[in-house]
């Protein structure tokens, strides 16, 4: 870090910026740096507290806007069309199937793929290069053009499966497929390479070495990122409105080839009802989603931390 | 055999006492503070068998040098030292013994290199089975982060060894002097350990699979003065069963460990612009530290250089 | 000559086996697994590409490709349909403008306070509750602009400015998104920042300069083309937004870019149109591709850019 080359662009721009604070603190009159360093100081903290006062006052709307409908009731009531019978009962039941098929595409392709990229391939593999940039786009493409791939190749044409669950798992299981591959190596590499070194002196082959020393030891940092991945396909809508969405679903979904439905989605046709009360249904279901996903997150998080500094 | 010419041959065969720890020999002193009746006597190399021979072997990284045509010979049961100033392409040598450079996609090694007479860059050896029978113990001591009983029995177990696992074990915690300060917490992770024991451990992991050869990359430059002497002491007893090389910097350890000494230097080329390393001398350990054949080590052994 | 014991005790020249002791095929199978899911993400793109490309060719077979893009008139389901995508793309520019502009001052201003002013203790709780904030679902952000913010504009808003929004305005959906990309910002930048070698920072401190002076004129300049790669991402997430924009920015296809005017953006046009329901081949189904397929090149564009500014600034340092 401390030999960088005095050359490039950008450490002229940072030279030039030292040379301007030198200037400025040789004219500057004490008094004035103390009261604008104050106010830099404290602009910076505004900023960062409009930032978190949103998250509260988005959790803190839909806590009271929901309050009256935060109750059992909206656990196990099931779909209708009166929103004095409505409740969340076949959108968890279609959440969990969807996840449980999700969970088993990202897990073995996700840490499959970055086991390959990190451990199998070199730096010159062109396959390797290739399935790089491909994930890196991946995970910028826009959800709603998942959903359209899941429409035109997976509930029609090529696969055929209509709109069910199995399609909806696999078009999440998609879309967050980079978010695994990119955690997972990251964790793997995290792994210093005297771990794989001496292994490898053991007379182990590569394979042994990454089943036996490698994964055990990336195992929390690609937790992390199943369940990051899989928090952000339990909060997804946009990639399932066109996989028939708009189906009223009143039944619970019952397996892979059932139809489905699921929690993002009824809130969404909550939010779009023109009665007052769906409203209220509607925060209300936010904040049970909102509870699932931040304890997921904050699980993640907590892993992630605790088993950062390692080596 | 490269440079052992018939003369000295004579030199040792007259020289007193042939066994390690003879205090009998009276040789010039050398320039530095190793007592030249603490050298173990090389025995004569007529009668020993060879575990590597090594013919103008050459290293280099994505085209570039890093060591060039070295040969030498290295013997069954005997602790060989390469030293060397940094940057002369010791840890590439000793790395290229049990083909760990075929870990760095861009190593290329030419000329040959022969294990008990076979060749061990021929098409059909298989690196993994190269380093079941050659072993090695690196500069910084890596434990996996695993317990003490796992790490040793890690080995032993990818490579399906038959017997009481415990048995081995101890066997190898025992041949690396480990046992009696382990042997109540043999559930706790490695990581707890001093980097002294930590490096231990590793050597127990390495002889846990009974290699033939132990390689040695600075085994000792992460460690203090008191953990230093006890790998020396232990090297003293595993080289009855294996055969050890050894790189290192500290030339005191050179001439107290090792039977036999090979002298590396960093050489440039005309432009400056490559450096590599290249054998000045190889010898008996007593020989290059007391009576080397070549100015340049005994400039680099008395310390003008280096 | 005497006779050593150790060396002689083993002069029957051993033949060490190098050779593998088994083909290993269990181990080529399962590396030859493991590429397979490797593949499944060319794979993915691959079909991406195919599932937008070919509905849209055959549209351009109906609709000249001039008319779609310069087009100013978007009327696609009506009768007679209008194919003039400009009202949809300068829809989603204005969100995304609004947003960039509520996030960026907010971004940077996070990341230079985590990385210069925070002690130890508020990084480490404020940064995950930042990353918390990137995973509230987007459906959460479209109820909060349509029943927070879009009633809080309309209740503060100042005379002078003009009408006031109503329900559906590009304003409350960019606010609403420009909440949701501040994390993409604040932590993309705070990397970049704390990748400045703190040589720079000691030098000027060194001199006696305030902490100010050194976040503002040594760190942010020396950390810029993270930032700005931060904000190219946050971009490219904010053109791509679909909830947000679908449930509080309206569903008129608006060629404005006044904030308090209902727009469309074309992920909402998409997802209004492209459900369950929609007739495969059919002109409409056609429009959603074309319109996708334009969507999935500018966020590709903007991602391109914004990888190859990371890449440029961890070479630098790194």
């Amino acid at each position: 870090m401390s030999d960088f080359d005095p050359k490039t662009a950008r450490a002229q721009v940072a030279i030039a910026g030292a040379r301007g604070v030198t200037a400025g603190v040789l004219s500057d009159q004490p008094r004035k740096d103390v009261v604008r360093n104050g106010l830099f100081g404290s602009l910076l903290f505004l900023g960062i507290m409009i930032a978190l006062a949103g998250l509260a006052l988005l959790v803190g709307d839909n806590l009271i806007k929901g309050w009256p409908r935060l109750n059992m009731d909206l656990l196990t009531n099931g779909t209708s069309s009166l929103p004095a019978n409505a409740g969340l009962h076949s959108a968890i039941i279609g959440t969990l199937w969807i996840m449980a098929f999700v969970i088993l595409f990202i897990v073995p392709l996700g840490v499959g793929s970055a086991v390959f990229l990190e451990e199998f391939t070199g730096k010159e593999s062109r396959f390797a290069r290739a399935v790089e940039v491909n994930v890196q786009n991946l995970a910028a493409v826009p959800s709603i053009i998942y959903g359209l791939l899941g429409l035109a190749f997976i509930a029609r044409g090529p696969l055929s499966l209509g709109f069910t669950v199995i399609t909806a798992s696999i078009t999440l299981a998609l879309l967050v497929l980079p978010v695994v591959i990119l955690v997972s190596r990251e964790a793997i590499r995290a792994v210093p390479p005297s771990i794989r070194e001496g292994s490898m002196a053991l007379g182990a082959t590569r394979l042994q070495t990454v089943r036996r020393q490698i994964l055990p030891a990336a195992i929390p940092g690609i937790a992390t990122g199943i369940i990051l991945a899989i928090s952000r396909a339990i909060g997804e809508t946009a990639p399932l409105i066109p996989l028939g969405a708009a189906t009223f679903v009143t039944y619970d979904p019952s397996g892979p080839m059932s139809g489905f439905t699921a929690m993002p989605l009824v809130i969404f046709n909550w939010v779009k009802q023109p009665q007052e009360e769906f409203q209220v249904l509607a925060a209300a279901g936010i904040v049970v989603l909102l509870a699932v996903l931040i304890a997921m997150n904050s699980f993640a998080i907590w892993l992630r931390n605790r088993y950062e500094q390692r080596w | 055999m490269s440079e052992l010419t018939e003369e000295r041959f004579r030199e040792r065969a007259e020289a007193p006492g042939n066994d390690a720890g003879d205090g009998t020999s009276a040789a010039a002193g050398g320039s530095i503070s190793v007592q030249p009746d603490e050298f173990h006597h090389a025995r004569d190399i007529g009668e020993l068998e060879k575990v590597f021979e090594l013919e103008s072997l050459s290293v280099s990284y994505a085209g570039v040098p890093a060591v060039k045509e070295v040969s030498m010979d290295i013997y069954k049961n005997e602790v060989t030292a390469l030293i060397g100033p940094s940057g002369c392409g010791k840890s590439t040598l000793i790395r290229c013994l049990n083909r760990m450079n075929d870990l760095v996609p861009t190593a290329e090694v030419t000329g040959r290199l022969l294990y008990h007479g076979e060749d061990l860059y021929g098409p059909k050896v298989d690196p993994v089975q190269v380093r079941k029978l050659i072993g090695m113990v690196f500069q910084k001591p890596n434990p996996f982060p695993k317990s003490i009983y796992e790490n040793v029995a890690f080995g032993p177990r990818i490579l399906g060894m038959k017997g009481d696992m415990d048995e081995i074990v101890e066997k190898a915690l025992r041949g690396a002097a480990l046992w009696d300060e382990v042997k109540d917490r043999l559930d706790s992770n490695a990581f707890g350990m001093s980097g002294g024991q930590q490096q231990r451990l590793c050597i127990a992991r390495c002889i846990a699979v009974e290699p033939d050869v132990i390689l040695m990359d600075e085994p000792c430059s992460a460690l203090d003065p008191i953990s230093t002497g006890k790998i020396e002491d232990l090297m003293m007893e595993l080289k009855r069963e294996f055969s050890i090389v050894i790189v290192t910097h500290n030339m005191q350890q050179a001439a107290r460990v090792s039977d036999r000494t090979a002298f590396l230097m960093v050489e440039l080329d005309a432009t400056e612009q490559n450096r590599w390393g290249r054998i000045v001398e190889y010898d008996a350990t007593e020989k290059i530290f007391t009576n080397p054949g070549d100015p340049r080590t005994e400039d680099y052994v008395s310390g003008k250089v280096g | 000559m005497q006779a050593s014991d150790i060396a002689a005790s083993g002069p029957a020249a051993m033949k060490p086996r190098l050779e593998a002791a088994s083909p290993r095929y269990g181990e080529k199978i399962t590396i030859a697994l493991l590429a397979a899911c490797a593949a499944i993400s060319v794979i993915t793109t691959t079909a991406i590409v195919i599932s937008l490309l070919v509905p849209s060719v055959e549209f351009f077979g109906d609709v000249p490709i001039k008319d779609f893009l310069f087009g100013t008139d978007w009327g696609p389901t009506f009768t007679p349909p209008t194919f003039g995508v400009l009202p949809i793309v300068v829809g989603t520019l204005s969100i995304t403008l609004w947003s960039l502009v509520f996030a960026i001052p907010i971004g940077i201003a996070s990341a230079l306070y985590l990385s210069e002013y925070a002690s130890r203790r508020v990084r480490r709780i404020v940064k995950p509750v930042l990353e918390v904030l990137a995973g509230v679902p987007t459906v959460a952000f479209g109820f909060f602009a349509l029943v927070f913010i879009t009633p809080q504009i309309q209740k503060f808003w100042p005379g002078f400015l003009g009408d006031e929004p109503g329900i559906f305005s590009a304003l409350a959906g960019g606010l609403a998104i420009g909440l949701l990309i501040v994390p993409i910002i604040a932590t993309v930048s705070e990397d970049a920042m704390s990748a400045v070698p703190n040589g720079l920072r000691e030098g000027a401190y060194a001199l006696g300069a305030t902490k100010s002076k050194v976040a503002a004129r040594v760190v942010l300049p020396a950390a810029l083309s993270g930032v700005v790669a931060g904000i190219i991402l946050a971009a490219s997430r904010a053109i791509g937004e679909t909830m947000v924009v679908l449930l509080a920015a309206g569903n008129t296809p608006n060629l404005t870019l006044n904030p308090t005017e209902p727009i469309q953006a074309m992920t909402a046009f998409i997802a209004t149109t492209a459900t369950g329901d929609i007739a495969t081949g059919s002109i409409t189904y056609k429009t959603v591709f074309a319109v996708a397929m334009l969507l999935f090149v500018m966020t590709l564009l903007m991602n391109v850019l914004s990888i190859r500014i990371v890449r440029r600034y961890r070479e630098v340092y790194e």
